[in-house]
């Protein structure tokens, strides 16, 4: 629709046109902020937090344990030079033999939601898992961020309608 | 020949050369949520009078819901 609109644009006389590729889908997808009467739904992109630890195909257990140690969490996610996510390592994969590379051990190919992912059913299904955090990437595996689930479930409670307003 | 943008250069256009944005999509869509600052002028209505309100001098990006 919006090449079509960028045509009509240029032939009406406007110089310089522009169509932005990937539209209002990709700006959400970023958790960027909109503007309307709604309804919005809070999406993971929107609460992905993007201070995660990463490491690298190579790095040995004792390289991850001292960024999982420097870090507030539990776990570090392999990544590569493109900060595409290959896996995830949780300290307690960490290995006895500290000096084995993470490819021997990490988990390959962890779950990941996409940042348009709504965050209700998500935190719900977190929940029903029983999964504390999911790792939000673009859909070329690009990582974004990590969900928590305590802040989805707080964001969704300070979001939902205060029944005394009816 | 209108030139395709991704979000970063879409950016730059909005902070730097002060560019128009125009939601293409039916007027219930864009009431219920569209981009900050954007006007909404739907691809029916697309239309001389309806592009007075722009202006001709600055940058003008065109997005609907996503890139189909």
């Amino acid at each position: 629709m919006s090449p079509r609109a960028a045509w009509q644009l240029e032939a009406l006389g406007f110089e310089r046109v522009y169509d932005f590729v990937g539209g209002k889908l990709a700006w959400l997808e970023q958790g960027l902020p909109t503007v309307g009467r709604g309804p919005h739904f809070a999406v993971a992109g929107e609460i992905a937090r993007p201070d995660v630890p990463t490491c690298h195909l190579g790095d040995t257990a004792e390289q991850i344990e001292r960024t999982i140690a420097a870090s507030e969490g539990s776990f570090c996610l392999v990544v590569n030079d493109e900060s595409i996510v290959l896996g995830r390592v949780r300290r307690r994969d960490l290995p006895e033999d500290r000096s084995r590379p993470v490819e021997s051990f990490m988990q390959w190919g962890p779950a990941t939601v996409r940042p348009r992912e709504t965050l209700k059913p998500l935190a719900e299904r977190m929940h029903g898992a029983g999964v504390a955090t999911i790792i939000v990437t673009e859909s070329d595996g690009r990582l974004v961020g990590v969900v928590h689930r305590d802040e989805a479930e707080r964001l969704l409670e300070e979001r939902s309608p205060d029944p005394s307003e009816d | 020949m209108p030139t395709n943008v991704g979000l970063d250069e879409l950016l730059r256009l909005l902070r730097e050369e002060d560019a128009q944005l125009v939601e293409v999509l039916p007027a219930r869509e864009f009431e219920e949520e569209h981009l900050p600052g954007a006007i909404n002028i739907n691809l029916k209505t697309l239309t001389p009078e309806a592009c007075e309100q722009l202006d001709p001098s600055r940058p003008v990006i065109v997005y609907c819901w996503d890139d189909l």
